[in-house]
């Protein structure tokens, strides 16, 4: 199986995430399928695919909470999972975790003294966790309890929290699901500004093909294997599509295609 | 296949036995801010346990001696099961909402997060004790030949039995209802072979053998031992270290069922 996918071209040292031969299996279910790529820093890259295509899979062995990870998975110069990465990676889940019964200050003022402890830091700890609030938008809601928050409100709460002690990586799952427009350019603004100012990595997953335009680079995925790894530009040239969408049709259309003779090697 | 590197699956070297006093501190004043947004578990937790004590008072109108017994024995019982269920819903919500995996991906110690909750219970735990203690002693007339603050050590103790067998279970319980009954499960046979109804020297050989086993027979047995004697005696220390050994057992194996890396 090794043999038909070429080695990755050596990574300069700049790479933020590393995958070589990644493998995870679920239950009786391999998710992932021997991926290999590379994640550059200081840029927003979109991880998209429908759902369920191993995307969230994938993010949770970034992050270190996948069980059954096979192969080689750095994450800032360290294997995925290791105790030094814990305060360096942001990591939003796609349903919002947060503590429902408190408010949303609480929740970021608690995950604040979690990441940076002590009496002495929390004059410190005040002005991240009101900074946080204000990038998400939700100071008008800063005293509301979480649980009494619209879906997109809470999901904008969990986004805070990951925004805490500005982490070099941020792994967000689908976090503009359910966001109006408006909000999703705001968000999609801050994740920019994230990247430009703080020289920060951001991984962002959707099954939405138009926020693809939208990051500086792409993976594309698709029934637990990366279809194309590059620029949104170079792929809408490389296939001749309009939109990264058509790019999409024409890689999945173009995969099952060369599957059919390769089957009988599996 | 064969030839795959395992890298990412090599357990990190995670920092045990390590607890930091402001994770610690941060966790257990997140959990009490949790409650005060739920005045009614609070009240429950805290009126429940008076109520049945004034109860069993005029159940056991007639003779005092059997309130004595019992009350005392209840004294220890009370903050076990309230403390078993508090927990075991709050972790599992914990565990289901994705909070739990949020703060282990973060430098959170598992000894950070259960020491915390351990606290924060505690805490309460001692309010709700010094409450049913009180009542019982100064406004119910139970007749205790010992200290008052022994009862209260002994209860305390309950109490962290309760939220370590509550940790423990929640990583078995895929839902609130599973959870709540795990208390019948686990609860409900201590109650029976603690010495309650009868002496537990008077049950079936076999039966007596589980309860010398069962973590909630040196509870009782401790409150007893205030009840009859002045002093602390050896069974008394002997029931308050199984108790307490109990406990901090059942945490330790409660932090191996938090595992940062799930399927």
């Amino acid at each position: 199986m090794m043999n038909y996918v070429p080695d990755p071209p050596p990574q300069p040292a700049t790479a933020a995430l590393q995958a070589h031969d990644l493998t995870v299996v679920r239950g009786p279910r391999t998710v992932l399928h021997h991926l290999t790529f590379a994640v550059p820093r200081g840029q927003v890259t979109g991880l998209l695919g429908p759902s369920g295509c191993g995307k969230s899979t994938l993010m949770r062995s970034i992050v270190g909470t996948q069980a059954k990870v096979n192969g080689t998975l750095q994450v800032l110069g360290h294997p995925a999972g290791h105790p030094a990465l814990r305060s360096r990676i942001g990591y939003v889940t796609q349903s919002p975790s947060v503590f429902d019964d408190l408010t949303v200050r609480q929740n970021l003022e608690y995950f604040a003294a979690i990441l940076d402890p002590g009496r002495a830091a929390a004059e410190r700890r005040h002005e991240h966790v009101t900074q946080a609030i204000t990038d998400v938008d939700l100071t008008s809601h800063a005293d509301a309890l979480a649980g009494n928050l619209s879906g997109g409100q809470r999901n904008r709460v969990s986004l805070a929290v990951a925004l805490l002690g500005a982490p070099e990586l941020l792994v967000l799952d689908e976090p503009t699901v359910g966001l109006d427009p408006v909000l999703r350019r705001d968000l999609w603004n801050l994740f920019h500004d994230i990247a430009a100012t703080r020289g920060a990595t951001l991984l962002v997953s959707s099954h939405v093909m138009d926020e693809a335009e939208r990051c500086h680079r792409l993976l594309l995925m698709r029934e637990g294997e990366i279809l194309a790894d590059d620029s949104p530009d170079a792929l809408r040239t490389r296939t001749g599509g309009d939109t990264v969408e058509a790019a999409f049709l024409h890689l999945v259309d173009e995969a099952a295609a060369a599957a059919r003779p390769k089957e009988s090697t599996r | 296949m064969s030839t795959t590197t395992i890298t990412s699956t090599t357990p990190a070297p995670a920092p045990t036995g390590v607890i930091n006093a402001g994770r610690t501190t941060a966790t257990a004043g997140r959990v009490l801010r949790q409650l005060r947004h739920d005045p009614r578990t609070i009240a429950l937790m805290i009126v429940v346990p008076c109520v049945m004590l004034i109860l069993l008072r005029y159940v056991f109108d007639a003779s005092p001696r059997t309130f004595d017994n019992i009350g005392a024995s209840l004294l220890g019982i009370f903050p076990l099961i309230t403390m078993f269920l508090v927990t075991s819903i709050a972790t599992l919500r914990e565990r289901t909402s994705g909070t739990l995996e949020r703060l282990l991906a973060m430098p959170l110690g598992k000894a950070d997060l259960i020491a915390g909750y351990a606290l924060a219970f505690g805490a309460l735990a001692i309010v709700q004790s010094a409450l049913a203690t009180g009542l019982a002693l100064w406004v119910l007339g139970l007749d205790v030949t010992g200290s008052a603050w022994l009862l209260l050590l002994v209860a305390l103790l309950d109490a962290l039995l309760g939220t370590a067998l509550g940790l423990f279970v929640s990583a078995f319980a895929a839902s609130e209802f599973q959870a709540v009954q795990f208390m019948p499960a686990v609860i409900f046979p201590q109650l029976l072979l603690c010495g309650l109804f009868t002496p537990r020297s008077d049950m079936h050989p076999v039966l007596t053998g589980i309860s010398d086993v069962l973590p909630m027979s040196y509870a009782v047995d401790g409150m007893n031992q205030v009840l009859h004697h002045t002093d602390m005696t050896a069974t008394f220390v002997r029931d308050v270290l199984i108790v307490a050994g109990c406990a901090l057992l059942v945490l330790v194996l409660g932090a191996a069922t938090l595992r940062r890396r799930t399927a």
